[in-house]
């Protein structure tokens, strides 16, 4: 192979837009995350302060209706997927000794194809209103919805999911054939194990989306059938092809939040993961669990009690390899030296947020008790317990624990611990008097509620705790900002770090390792240190390394898709043949075109490692 | 530990609403359910925490002490354990949930000499039939106290779900013949006016889709029906309201045995609790809904008419007057 001479360091905006280092894909998508994470929180907000008092008519029912559906969608699609994208990204690599991912490529294609199904789906706000059928989009209440806010929703997500796809494809083929030398399945990190299961329910989760997305499309655009049962069509159908991929999503969404809450209770207790092995086989029973169990979203719908009762016991079922986890955090943490930094503080938050929601799960899988559970706002404590209690404070863990990774800096302790105790405080205030709400009669999706049913004033603090929510995550991104005046000297080890992701110095080097490391057991890089070492031992000696091109491509092949999805919603065929032809040109170029990429002198890695950069 | 829980959420919301103060078997059922998964739940919950609590309390690093805590692996033994033990636990709930589930299901046909009433869920309004009374009423479901009634489900256009927590829970009206659903609602000992919601996502007035049920005695159930079977829409007092109401209502609503089905029938108009379900039963809200439903309930089908302000006075006076009585 040759090295091509012509490679030249891009500069500022074009080196964003082409990266294919998944370095830089995890800080992508870190930021368009975290941009559609506020947009979300703005239309929780919303929401909370038009129900904050009975009959209060600070939004229309139907703009009411928008919010719901767009905070939903926007919070589960655009920004708890592309945050565990970020960390997958910036972490599975590394913990697992590679230079890349399998196929950088796909992985810059599957950022774009994200981005742009998130940027369609917001554009609705400006073109004529949002979709209003609730994020699962039931039919025929979004067969029938009036103008094309569903139609968002549809081509949105279609092109979001494909990029989440081959996302979670180009991940397994990373973490199967990328490990580095003595690195097997078993010796593996928990988030990377837990990363590797999620793109396995990515692989087969998403297919019945797009399936079910792609029979939408055709009822609203080209007048089908399928959900109409005045056509013989059945609404059932809809119901079923949705949580056939939406229970896997959920645990798309929280095992990775496992993995890093994991690391984090095992960092900072100073002790390898209590159970290991258990705590892996856990992880993939739950995957595996996961796909058997979308009947209890439809417990109300009238399967009868064979199918509903058959559902129930296998939702509880889950409940036990869920348990294995908290009680392995639980003794992993027993015996240990806790460090309270921040990170370990959200995961500390966790497990009993996170159990309080587990337990709810169980008690909604009784499907006779669920019939007064169901579509109350009891389901709405219950799941936000686990999407925010659960989800999003493993992500947050995540974040205080990874930033330096990622960003060269630290986030500062006293913020991050504000934030904490703002958020978490605020959470519990907002959904604890949820359940009570639920129990006592108030379904959810509702506009507005009628005074003279008891509902006042539990709905009053839970707007309260909506807005110390608000107020935790206003301090994080003050945080955030502060923390880039602060550079992080190189090679410092921030949290006695156990795994590989610390074994390297700051920043990281493109090629992560200048020498692919050794790996000789669990957490290697505390057992060179125990050892007696600084780093890792090398499994090669240095070399050349082959680095792929940037690339410009998946940025224009997603253009092209977001172009064509404006054809199919405003019925324009010369639009859609413009916008598919983009991407297919983009796609003949990517074929015809031969890249080699580059390499990385040995002298340069050579130099690098002599003045402590790698 | 049950009588506690039980204790700690009586008293919880409005008795007529509230799945914590059920009445009549079903609901009950499903509220011993909630309790005995509480009660559970409340001991695993209890378990964790004292634990944590232990660990956080015990296993601080305290200052100055760098020691390396050894590095244990895990326990064949603890792993068992609490793989165990949730087994054990969660069969304990496994047994009653299914005998709980075949218990409340409800099977195509009623019973020879059950009541059964056939729901149909409308944006915004639910019609509430008699088969064998051939009765057709709206919004107010009235019922004899101390029976369980065998109720259809289905929708005249999108799911709706028909749920009265303090009696029973609820059951999606789906649209279509294949798809129609059958539960049991038991009317509890007390008399008294339920609240009705609709539960699942069906527009713009989700929120405000409510009704009621009304259980009443035996004997006030059989002379309601009478009653309800006897009326007209003729109204000797109030002729210039039936005029107006002939013109411009009958075609979509129904009094007595004349008028169409695609609104609410407005039989026995004057004794309903609700005004379109939410709000109170007065003749100032009458002519606000009239004048413009759109803006008490938006999206709902019934059209802006545009009538004069007497004709909309003269029709309000004539609905509010139209009482079942006994003759």
């Amino acid at each position: 192979m040759s090295t091509l001479a012509s490679h030249s360091k891009k500069s500022g905006l074009m080196d964003w837009l082409t990266t294919v280092d998944h370095k830089k894909i995890g800080i992508l998508y870190l930021v368009a995350g975290g941009l559609f994470f506020i947009i979300g929180g703005i239309e929780a907000m919303f929401m909370r302060i038009q129900l904050f008092k009975p009959e209060n008519d600070f939004v229309s029912a139907d703009m009411f209706n928008q919010l719901l559906t767009m905070h939903g969608t926007t919070m589960i699609f655009f920004a708890a997927m592309p945050l565990i994208f970020a960390f997958m990204n910036a972490v599975v690599p590394l913990q697992i000794g590679a230079r890349d991912v399998a196929f950088p490529f796909v992985n810059a294609l599957g950022f774009w194809l994200f981005f742009f199904g998130g940027v369609m789906l917001n554009a609705s706000w400006l073109l004529g209103g949002a979709p209003d059928a609730g994020w699962t989009g039931y039919a025929p209440l979004s067969t029938t919805s009036l103008g094309s806010g569903v139609d968002f929703y549809v081509l949105g997500l279609q092109i979001s999911g494909a990029g989440t796809l081959i996302g979670g494809i180009n991940f397994l083929v990373t973490i199967i054939n990328m490990r580095a030398p003595g690195m097997s399945f078993m010796r593996m990190p928990l988030f990377t194990w837990t990363s590797f299961v999620t793109s396995g329910l990515i692989l087969f989760a998403f297919p019945p989306l797009t399936i079910g997305l792609f029979m939408l499309m055709f009822e609203r655009v080209f007048d089908a059938n399928f959900f109409n049962p005045d056509n013989g069509g059945n609404i059932l159908i809809w119901e079923h092809i949705f949580w056939i991929f939406g229970h896997p999503e959920v645990y798309i969404l929280i095992l990775p939040s496992f993995g890093a809450i994991s690391e984090v209770v095992s960092t900072f207790s100073k002790k390898r993961l209590f159970g290991y092995s258990a705590m892996v086989f856990a992880t993939v029973l739950i995957g595996f669990l996961g796909f058997m169990v979308w009947v209890h979203h439809m417990f109300t719908a009238g399967l009868g009690p064979i199918a509903n009762s058959i559902f129930a016991v296998a939702t509880m079922a889950i409940a036990v390899p869920t348990g294995v986890k908290i009680f392995n955090w639980l003794f992993t943490m027993w015996g240990g030296k806790i460090v309270f930094s921040t990170a370990m503080l959200w995961a500390v938050g966790f497990i009993p947020t996170f159990v309080m929601g587990g337990v709810t799960g169980v008690m909604l899988a009784i499907p006779s008790a669920d019939y007064q559970f169901h579509d109350s706002y009891f389901v709405v404590a219950h799941f936000h317990y686990v999407i925010v209690g659960g989800v999003v404070l493993g992500l947050f863990a995540g974040l205080y624990y990874w930033y330096p990774r990622m960003f060269n800096r630290v986030l500062n302790e006293t913020l991050g611990k504000i934030h904490f105790w703002t958020f978490f405080i605020g959470f519990h205030l907002t959904f604890f008097p949820q359940h009570f709400l639920g129990l006592m009669g108030m379904p959810r999706r509702v506009f507005t509620y009628l005074s003279g049913q008891d509902l006042d004033d539990l709905n009053l603090i839970s707007t309260v705790g909506a807005l110390l929510m608000a107020v935790g995550t206003i301090v994080l991104f003050i945080n955030v900002i502060i923390s880039t005046s602060k550079k992080y000297a190189p090679s410092e080890d921030p949290w006695n770090g156990r795994t590989l992701e610390w074994a390297i110095p700051f920043p990281t080097p493109e090629y992560n390792f200048a020498q692919t490391p050794l790996v000789r057991g669990l957490d290697p890089f505390w057992l060179e240190k125990m050892a007696g070492n600084k780093k890792m031992t090398p499994a090669e000696p240095v070399g050349d390394i082959h680095m792929p091109n940037g690339s410009i491509l998946p940025l224009f092949m997603s253009i092209g898709l977001f172009v064509a999805a404006f054809g199919a919603i405003y019925k324009s065929i010369l639009v859609g043949v413009i916008g598919l032809a983009i991407t297919f040109l983009c796609m003949f170029l990517r074929s015809v075109i031969d890249d080699h990429g580059y390499h990385i002198h040995k002298k340069e890695v050579e130099e690098d490692m002599k003045e402590g950069r790698s | 530990m049950f009588a506690m829980l039980a204790l700690l959420l009586m008293g919880c919301g409005d008795p007529t609403l509230s799945t914590l103060l059920p009445q009549g078997e079903v609901a009950k059922s499903q509220y011993s359910l909630m309790v005995l998964s509480l009660a559970i739940m409340i001991f695993v919950l209890l378990v964790v925490f004292i634990i944590y609590a232990i660990v956080l309390v015990r296993f601080r690093q305290k200052k100055g002490d760098d020691s390396i805590p050894e590095q244990v692996e895990g326990s064949h033994t603890l792993e068992i354990l609490w793989t165990a033990i949730p087994i054990v636990l969660l069969i304990i709930l496994a047994v009653p949930t299914v005998i709980h589930t075949f218990n409340v299901s409800a099977k195509e046909k009623a019973g020879k000499n059950e009541l059964s009433i056939k729901v149909t869920g409308h944006q915004y309004w639910w019609q509430f039939e008699y088969p064998k009374d051939e009765i057709a009423t709206a919004q107010e479901l009235v019922l004899p106290v101390n029976t369980k009634v065998h109720v259809e489900l289905t929708s005249a256009d999108l799911i709706h779900s028909f749920w009265v927590p303090s009696l029973a829970g609820k059951t999606d009206t789906n649209p279509g013949d294949h798809n129609k659903n059958y539960m049991w609602l038991d009317t509890g000992s007390k008399t008294g006016v339920y609240k009705g919601k609709c539960a699942e996502l069906c527009g713009a007035s989700h929120a405000l889709m409510d009704f009621k049920v009304k259980v009443v005695s035996k004997e006030d159930y059989e002379a309601w029906k009478t009653n309800f079977k006897s009326a007209t829409a003729k109204s000797a007092d109030q002729a210039q309201g039936q005029e107006v109401f002939k013109k411009n209502c009958l075609s979509c609503h129904a009094i007595g045995k004349e008028g169409g089905s695609t609104g609410p029938n407005l039989t026995g108009f004057g004794d309903k609790e609700k005004i379109a379900g939410i709000l109170d039963h007065n003749k100032d809200n009458l002519k606000k809904w009239i004048r413009d439903p759109q803006k008490i309930k938006p999206g709902n089908n019934m059209p802006k008419l545009n009538l004069q302000d007497d004709d909309i006075e003269a029709v309000a006076d004539y609905l509010l007057k139209m009482k079942l009585e006994n003759k």
